[in-house]
């Protein structure tokens, strides 16, 4: 646990270092081993249960949305407030403490060091207050549920003037918790991002070159990159924003006449909040998007039993996206008042991000072409995904074009385009990636049967819900509506598509019980899977001890001898082989490694 | 295998949908007939590499699916392969953005002759102004928001008052005349959709932000909100009627100018009086006490030196101690006829001079006033209606100018006319029916309460529902109107 890793011997010098603490195994207590754990791999545990957690309230009230817009005038216990407050919390959560925590915290935590080579990452203890940190960031979300007025209902741009001002629900303590929530969360990220960017680039074992990464590290390591880039901004606004709340500053607040009464705001700009909100908020998309990018590389070649196609191409795509994506912002903002002529720009930068996403589909679909697909339920989930994510990335085409979006702006094709590119295809990676890692993680199984009921209902049901949602946006009805009634322009087909839409949004959240129940089960009863039941080459299934112990390898670390993706190589003698492994200097690493897995 | 098949099915049940429903723009009427366009071109080229991508998927998962006697090929890269791609894609981007860029060049390049209008966004209601004959809109602000100044026009800009005001919901333009539109906002962000005209713009409050087109089709067309501005967004709604020039010149020269409704000009007021005036603004004050009408609280016409008489049968002359008094403790000494709801202020010596100097000047002197307004013989009335229950005379005409007035004042945005609670409490059934207030204290929504309700709506609130609802700035004839409409809603069956 030295903290000299500079060079590659300091690596390997820490890396023993480690091992002496790791290696002896002296018992830990209970809180040690579970509750406050320095182990990337509890640590990752932690994170991804609270995060699926936090998700099923997410999840919840989207129901109360569903249920309000399928049939407006059934459920009068959701009134315009709690509607907008179940939009809000529902976005928020799923965006930042679902979707960020659970690639970064749960996947990044647990992969990273497995894929790289590592004992653990670099500072263990600053990565369990990462977690801590982030679970208080929940609390005190959660908390607003609680408070007079309730949780914001501001919507989850929170947008000022409204966030903070009469009128919007949660103004008086739920707006206050989530900022606070907010800038918790960052501190958390910054926490766990500083400790896997160091990580990747401190900690890899011998022979493990940059270019030799799985493109899940790749993923993981620029969206952290980019989160340690992007969170600043939102913490400065919700920082700013608190100042405005509680001290009476106007960063974001002109003169304003709020229901009657004249405030004594002055001089602030709302826009430069958006500004800043998607200074953060664009980057975010692809700090979801980049980690889910390179792990579907990653499951895709390994089910396909195939080489990536185009590696470093791929690995430049990533890093190409992860910058443009710094300048392509406002594009979020075309018809926010803001000068009209940066639309020119915004449209080409966000257009030009195309360019090396669809690069990514094309080695994706031709890592497909003459494989030997096996169609188990990472690579179902995988093939929605590309499915879904070309959908998506073709109607952002509509929006990143600024003319094209000025009618589709701020409706529902809005809102069923981000839900289908960075909602139901990281979440499709998401289940691939928890269909695929259970074993590594668990040592068992889960059910095939229940896993392949839960991926149809899925993938159909979000399909279901939301290809056709486009089309209401089309017909220009306009998001965040409690209510659409008696509106001319609206044909009386869009009232039952929305019906619709809410019963396959309930047959999805029901799908999701089986999936919390498979993994349940097959954590305890599942059939036990073995060190490597995929046949996959990636350093995580070389560890000598599956789940991994603590310390991850045994008293040697690993030593990298080629790529992740030596699948079906010319006359080798499998159809796969592991990283560690020398086949063509004729020296019998796998073997060892096997050997020990054994012992 | 399956998985083959039914990506296939879902792109045939997908395109079949495109093409079987009602799945289309609203019916242009507007000139952006080249933003269909483009929105056409980018459907052709997306929807062919969509279905080009996914039944290349489909087919690889088929042909090359899992075999124990097959083996994978081993191609890890092919230059030729990516380049090529990459190339065909670049193509394609700049076939989309290069059609999007032109138009959105003449988007944002207005016509020298179009016509301007102002367009008004606050929760949650929209007002409109035109410039007068001079053709230039006056400067506005929103410090000079007042009851009697909505709009919040500079009274000294002389470009100001030819300004036609229209503080509704519903405006006119004429077709086939480009019109540029400003958008003012005077509290959150809002956002002026008409889905048929295809452009839209958000109204920041502290910017004026701009969007033009040219109404290409005669008709009446809905205002839609587009950028969430609180709990009343869904229904923010307004209208637009197309209509010749001559029908548009008509209605426009109908609607009165800045200097007519500022007939009661407040001149010449000292510093101390300005003082005053802009403290009765941002307290409120000017909510309940007016000069001309003064529904809730005593007028201030004529208000120092006046005699009155108090609910406790005294007699006094209001003078600065009075006055002082009112302010920091109203309940103290209330004048006959009024409710005991003003809420103390805690003011210091030096504003309450400038509150008295103000409507000393503003208000002028005892001479010119009646001891009791009328706004208090209209509390009278209308307490004397709310004993009898119900109104019995007059329903049917209020009846129709109320509903107008509801539509127009943007009520209707968060009260129902039916039974179905929205963001504030339904009006049918609502009056002569007993409501809890979130004070715990139990009401019946008499004429009073409704008049209340209406004039200071943050003081009695029914509970369960959030305290937004705004100052409306009426008429008193106007609240009378509203009354007797939501009197002639109530059920006596909601007892």
């Amino acid at each position: 646990m030295s903290s000299e890793t500079t060079q590659g011997a300091g690596i390997l010098a820490a890396n023993d270092a480690q091992a002496d603490h790791h290696g002896h195994d002296a018992p830990l207590g209970f809180w040690q081993r579970y509750i406050f754990s320095q182990d990337h791999k509890t640590i990752a545990i932690q994170y991804m249960l609270t995060a699926i957690a936090v998700g099923l309230v997410a999840l919840a009230l989207s129901v109360v949305m569903r249920l309000q817009l399928g049939f407006p005038d059934h459920f009068n216990f959701i009134d315009p407030s709690e509607y907008y407050q179940a939009v809000t919390m529902h976005g928020m959560i799923m965006v930042v403490y679902l979707l960020t925590a659970l690639f970064l915290g749960g996947f990044g935590n647990y992969l990273i060091p497995l894929m790289v080579g590592a004992r653990d990452m670099v500072f263990p203890y600053l990565n369990m207050l990462s977690f801590w940190f982030y679970f208080l960031s929940v609390v005190v979300l959660m908390a607003s549920f609680f408070v007079t007025g309730g949780p914001s209902g501001a919507g989850w741009t929170l947008y000022p003037p409204q966030s903070i001002l009469p009128g919007t629900p949660g103004v008086d303590g739920g707006i206050i918790l989530m900022l606070v929530s907010l800038a918790i969360f960052i501190a958390a990220a910054t926490m766990g991002g500083l400790n896997y960017v160091t990580t990747v680039l401190q900690a890899r074992t011998q022979g493990m070159t940059l270019m030799r990464m799985p493109l899940s590290v790749w993923g993981i390591f620029t969206a952290t990159i980019m989160a340690l880039l992007a969170f600043p901004a939102l913490f400065v606004s919700a920082v700013m924003m608190l100042f405005d709340k509680l001290l009476g500053t106007s960063f974001f607040m002109p003169e304003i006449v709020s229901l009657g009464q004249s405030l004594d705001y002055g001089g602030g700009s709302p826009v430069l909040f958006q500004h800043l909100f998607w200074f953060f908020g664009h980057p975010e998309v692809y700090i979801v998007a980049l980690p889910a990018f390179g792990i579907v590389s990653d499951l895709i070649s390994i089910h396909a039993r195939k080489n990536i196609f185009g590696y470093r191409q791929m690995v430049w795509a990533i890093l190409v996206i992860g910058g443009l994506s710094f300048i392509v912002w406002a594009h979020h903002m075309y018809v926010s008042g803001m000068n009209p002529y940066f639309g020119f720009f915004f449209a080409a930068s966000t257009l030009i991000i195309a360019v090396p996403t669809a690069i990514k589909v094309y080695n994706w679909v031709l890592t497909l072409w003459r494989g030997n697909i096996r169609l188990n339920i990472p690579m179902l989930f995988c093939l929605a995904f590309i499915l879904t994510f070309v959908f998506g990335g073709m109607t952002g085409l509509f929006l990143g074009n600024v003319v094209v979006d000025l009618p589709l702006s701020d409706t529902y094709f809005v809102v069923a385009h981000f839900h289908m590119v960075m909602g139901v295809a990281p979440i499709l990676v998401i289940f691939a990636a928890l269909y695929h890692w259970f074993p590594k993680v668990t040592g068992r199984m889960m059910n095939e049967t229940l896993g392949k009921l839960h991926f149809w209902l899925t993938f159909l049901g979000t399909w279901a819900i939301y290809f056709p949602m486009h089309y209401l946006g089309v017909l220009g009805m306009p998001r965040r509506y409690y209510a659409y009634e008696n509106y001319d322009f609206i044909p009386p087909e869009a009232v039952t598509l929305n019906a619709f839409i809410t019963v396959m949004a309930l047959v999805v959240a029901a799908a999701q019980l089986l999936f919390l129940f498979n993994m349940g089960w097959s954590a305890w009863r599942g059939r036990p899977s073995g060190d490597n039941p995929w046949q996959a080459t990636s350093l995580e299934w070389c560890t000598p001890k599956t789940p991994p112990g603590h310390g991850n390898w045994g008293p040697e670390l690993p030593v990298v001898h080629r790529w992740a993706y030596d699948y079906s190589v010319p006359g080798a003698p499998k159809d796969y082989l592991l990283q560690t492994d020398d086949w063509e200097a004729g020296a019998q690493t796998q073997q060892q490694a096997e050997g020990e897995a054994k012992s | 295998m399956a998985i083959a098949i039914i990506l296939v099915l879902i792109l045939v049940i997908s395109i079949i949908f495109h093409f079987s429903g009602p799945w289309v723009l609203p019916e242009l009427a507007s000139n952006w007939k080249d933003i269909d366009l483009t929105i056409g071109i980018t459907l052709a080229l997306t929807g062919i590499v969509f279905i080009a991508v996914i039944l290349f998927t489909a087919y690889a998962v088929y042909r090359f699916r899992y075999r124990p006697d097959r083996q994978a090929s081993y191609e890890p890269e092919n230059r030729k392969l990516e380049l090529w791609l990459s190339g065909a894609t670049t193509v394609g981007i700049v076939a989309m953005l290069a059609p999007g860029l032109v138009v959105y060049s003449d988007v944002v390049t207005v016509p020298e002759e179009a016509l301007e209008v102002e367009v008004l966004a606050k929760q949650w209601t929209w007002g409109f102004r035109f410039p007068g004959d001079d053709g230039v809109l006056g400067r506005a602000g929103v410090s000079f928001i007042s009851g009697s100044n909505p709009f919040g026009l500079d009274p000294k800009d002389p470009a100001g008052q030819d300004d036609r005001l229209i503080n509704a919901n519903q405006f006119t333009l004429p077709v086939d005349r480009p019109v540029l539109v400003k958008l003012r906002s005077i509290d959150v962000l809002h956002d002026f959709y008409i889905p048929q005209i295809r452009n839209k713009m958000d109204a920041v409050p502290g910017i004026v932000s701009s969007l033009w087109f040219t109404p290409t089709r005669i008709g009446q067309f809905e205002i839609l909100c587009a950028e969430y501005c609180g709990v009343g967004h869904y229904n923010m709604r307004g209208g637009l009627e197309v209509a010749s020039t001559e029908s548009f010149d008509t209605w426009l020269a109908s609607q009165p100018t800045f200097a007519q409704s500022q007939k009661v000009a407040v001149t010449g007021l000292s510093p101390a009086a300005q003082r005053g005036e802009s403290l009765a603004q941002s307290q409120g004050c000017l909510a309940c006490h007016g000069f001309d009408n003064s529904p809730l609280g005593p007028s201030w016409k004529g208000i120092y030196g006046r005699e009155e008489l108090m609910a406790s049968g005294e007699r006094l002359t209001v003078d600065e101690a009075y006055l002082a008094e009112s302010i920091r403790q109203p309940a103290a000494r209330i004048v006959d006829g009024y409710g005991n709801v003003m809420p103390p202020y805690d003011l210091d010596d030096n504003q309450i001079a400038d509150l008295i100097a103000y409507m000393r000047e503003a208000g002028g002197t005892s001479s010119e006033a009646v001891p009791f307004g009328d706004a208090a013989e209209d509390l009278g009335d209308s307490r004397s209606h709310a004993e009898n229950s119900a109104p019995e005379t007059s329903a049917q005409s209020a009846t129709s100018d109320g509903a107008t007035l509801a539509s127009s004042k943007g009520c209707l945005a968060c009260h129902s006319t039916g039974r179905e609670a929205m963001v504030g409490p339904a009006w049918g059934g609502l009056a002569g029916s007993e409501r809890t207030l979130v004070s715990g204290e139990t009401v019946v929504a008499d004429a009073a309460y409704l008049r209340r309700a209406i004039v200071a709506p943050s003081e009695e609130i029914v509970e369960g529902y959030p305290p937004v609802m705004p100052v409306v700035p009426l008429t008193a004839q106007e609240v009378d109107t509203l009354v007797e409409y939501m009197m002639s809603l109530g059920g006596n069956d909601e007892q």
